[in-house]
């Protein structure tokens, strides 16, 4: 399982899994997508790198997640995944968006930020999992 | 989950409930509900928010949640907090993701049975002109002093522009422009997401809705807003300052946690995040929360000049439209009140809740002033929306504010399985009410079971005396995100 939705009454919340830190990050940004549309259907025909620094695990998921939210918002972009995700000891992220233009799709809702509200990222089990409320 | 808060509500009169301070509480928490919405209210953690706005610094005589609050990230939606503005503070949280989301009522000429016969062309010219749903653009491509000029000046830019009508000025709140706006203190982050979106709907729950009046419970009050008749056609439109906006709110909410990491790491939630009201951050943030509003204000007047050419282009003469009133629900505000016997100004947080200015205001726009500030309250799709008009009791209980709408009772998730979008549009469609949507899962999200009884809402706030009836609208047909 890449992630669930969890109950929230206004917002969306969810907790996404992973082997690894890495691909926690990858499910939390497919989880979040996955509220305005279905990201598994969409094509590839736009790829873009992106680079970010925070000063914690938290504000590095928070900060990726945003990134991601404003190519949306910017460049019309809906991602299908994020390939090559690396994330330093420092908490330098790098990765690849990879998705189409919105317009191809049936989207709705609109997913105004991340929030820190009840966020976490744990290790249980060999496993790691990240939790997230997005304001709508 | 613990809530050791439940068996501290006390009822001290009908519609009103109180926690007395306790435990790190400056203030004790006021929530406005019927036994009803109270168990609504309850059933999530959002009067434990409450609670921890009641424990930040600075805030004065009560933390207010109203009878729509719900859940939210920090403050709860529908939530109402005034802070000193000289010891106090202020937080993003409480005002919102969306700046300035708000609602703006314009009236016709019209009846309903003029415009009946025409809904769905009209739904579909009124879609055709409005950019709506996840990522739409507008045709406007503002270079970067246009940009800062929407934000500085806001309907000012829009009245210059030919977009907006002097009147139109007149009948908004803050004439539809803050002057404590500062464009420099809006990222360029902020500024790329916004630049394509001003005149744009959005998505979720904003929308344009064609209604008619159904019922008029104070004949000279609705008289001086322009209310004439049952069966008169009005026009509501729902949005924000969109992604600017959102931006804005979350910039912020970075800068306080980097700046005050003191303060930060001993909240219960980081959302709650304030920076103290004389620190430089503070002062940043109210010029750029302003210059978010002065975005939303400038947005929803675009969509107002849209849906007046698409009005006029269907109906003429007869289709003009003019507003009634808008008014902002998430927005800060420095207003000045007696507490405790002094005259006091204070940060007044309004994060899911309207304000609501009594008679005699020097901000309620002239032509209302001797009956008061309109207040307008959108139901959810489907159901009905409420014209109110402030009061003195709002004054002295609740800082000037009512509640902004029906507030959600199921996550969109939820209702994603509970409804689906063909059957909500054939139901609305025997109560002879259309929707034209951009997303067909939007129809189910916003299915009108996914909110709270806008009519209880109401009802407290009328019976508590903070938002007076005026008239109640039916929709008719609806376009949204």
């Amino acid at each position: 399982m890449k992630y669930e939705y969890l109950p929230h009454t206004a917002d969306a919340k969810f907790r996404a899994f992973g082997k690894d830190i890495e691909e926690v990050f990858r499910n939390s940004a497919i989880a979040m997508f996955d509220i305005l549309g279905k990201t598994e259907e969409v094509k590839v025909t736009k790829r873009k790198t992106i680079k970010i620094k925070a000063k914690n695990l938290e504000a590095l998921l928070y900060d990726f997640l945003e990134e991601i939210l404003i190519l949306l918002d910017t460049e019309g972009i809906f991602i299908h995944d994020v390939k090559k995700i690396k994330i330093s000891d420092e908490f330098e992220l790098t990765a690849v968006i990879e998705g189409d233009d919105l317009n191809n799709y049936d989207l709705s809702g609109d997913i105004k930020a991340v929030t820190y509200n009840d966020m976490s990222i744990k290790k249980t089990n060999n496993r790691y999992e990240a939790t997230v409320v997005v304001d709508i | 989950m613990v809530n050791n808060w439940d068996e501290k509500i006390k009822k001290v009169e009908k519609n009103v409930y109180v926690i007395d301070k306790y435990g790190d509480m400056n203030v004790p928490l006021k929530i406005f509900a019927s036994e009803k919405i109270l168990e609504k209210i309850k059933a999530d953690n959002s009067i434990q928010q409450g609670i921890n706005v009641a424990c930040m610094p600075g805030i004065q005589k009560q933390s207010i949640m109203m009878s729509d609050a719900h859940l939210g990230y920090g403050f709860p939606v529908g939530g109402v907090a005034a802070f000193d503005v000289k010891e106090g503070c202020i937080s993003p949280g409480g005002i919102g993701f969306d700046i300035n989301c708000g609602v703006r009522l314009m009236a016709s000429d019209m009846d309903k049975k003029d415009v009946e016969p025409k809904i769905k062309e009209l739904l579909d010219t009124l879609f055709e002109d409005i950019p709506c749903g996840v990522g739409k653009n507008s045709e406007l491509r503002l270079n970067n002093d246009e940009l800062d000029e929407v934000l500085n000046n806001g309907l000012d830019w829009a009245l210059k522009n030919n977009y907006a009508l002097k009147e139109d000025l007149d009948r908004c709140e803050e004439n539809g422009h803050m002057t404590t706006a500062d464009s420099s203190k809006v990222s360029p982050r902020a500024k790329s997401r916004g630049r394509k979106q001003l005149g744009t709907l959005g998505a979720g729950n904003h929308f344009v809705e064609i209604q008619y009046i159904d019922e008029i419970y104070d004949e000279e009050v609705a008289k001086t807003f322009g209310i004439k008749r049952k069966g008169q056609i009005f026009v509501m439109i729902h949005s924000g300052s969109r992604g600017l906006g959102h931006q804005v709110c979350s910039d912020y909410l970075r800068k306080i946690e980097n700046e005050f990491e003191d303060i930060v790491s001993e909240l219960p939630e980081k959302d709650l995040a304030y920076a103290p009201t004389d620190s430089k951050v503070a002062k940043d943030y109210l010029g750029a929360m302003s210059a978010a509003a002065n975005f939303g204000w400038t947005n929803r007047q675009l969509i107002s000049f849209q849906t007046r050419k698409s009005f006029s282009k269907l109906f003429g003469d007869m289709g003009k439209l003019g507003l009634v009133y808008d008014v902002a629900h998430n927005i800060a505000k420095i207003e000045e009140y007696e507490i405790d016997g002094i005259l006091k100004k204070v940060y007044v947080h309004r994060k899911g809740a309207s304000r609501a200015f009594g008679p005699g205001h020097k901000e309620v726009p002239e032509i209302y002033r001797k009956v008061g500030q309109p207040i307008i309250l959108p139901g959810s799709m489907g159901t009905s929306s409420y014209v109110l008009v402030g009061t003195d009791k709002a004054m002295n209980e609740t800082f000037s504010s009512t509640p902004h709408g029906a507030g959600r009772v199921m996550s969109r998730h939820e209702a994603n399985k509970t409804f689906k979008a063909n059957t909500v549009i054939k139901e609305l469609e025997k109560n002879k009410i259309y929707v034209k949507s951009a997303s067909y899962r939007g129809i189910s999200e916003e299915a009108p079971g996914v909110y709270k009884d806008v009519d209880e809402v109401v009802k407290v706030s009328d019976e508590v005396g903070i938002g007076k009836k005026v008239a109640r609208l039916k929709p008719l047909g609806v376009i949204k995100g």
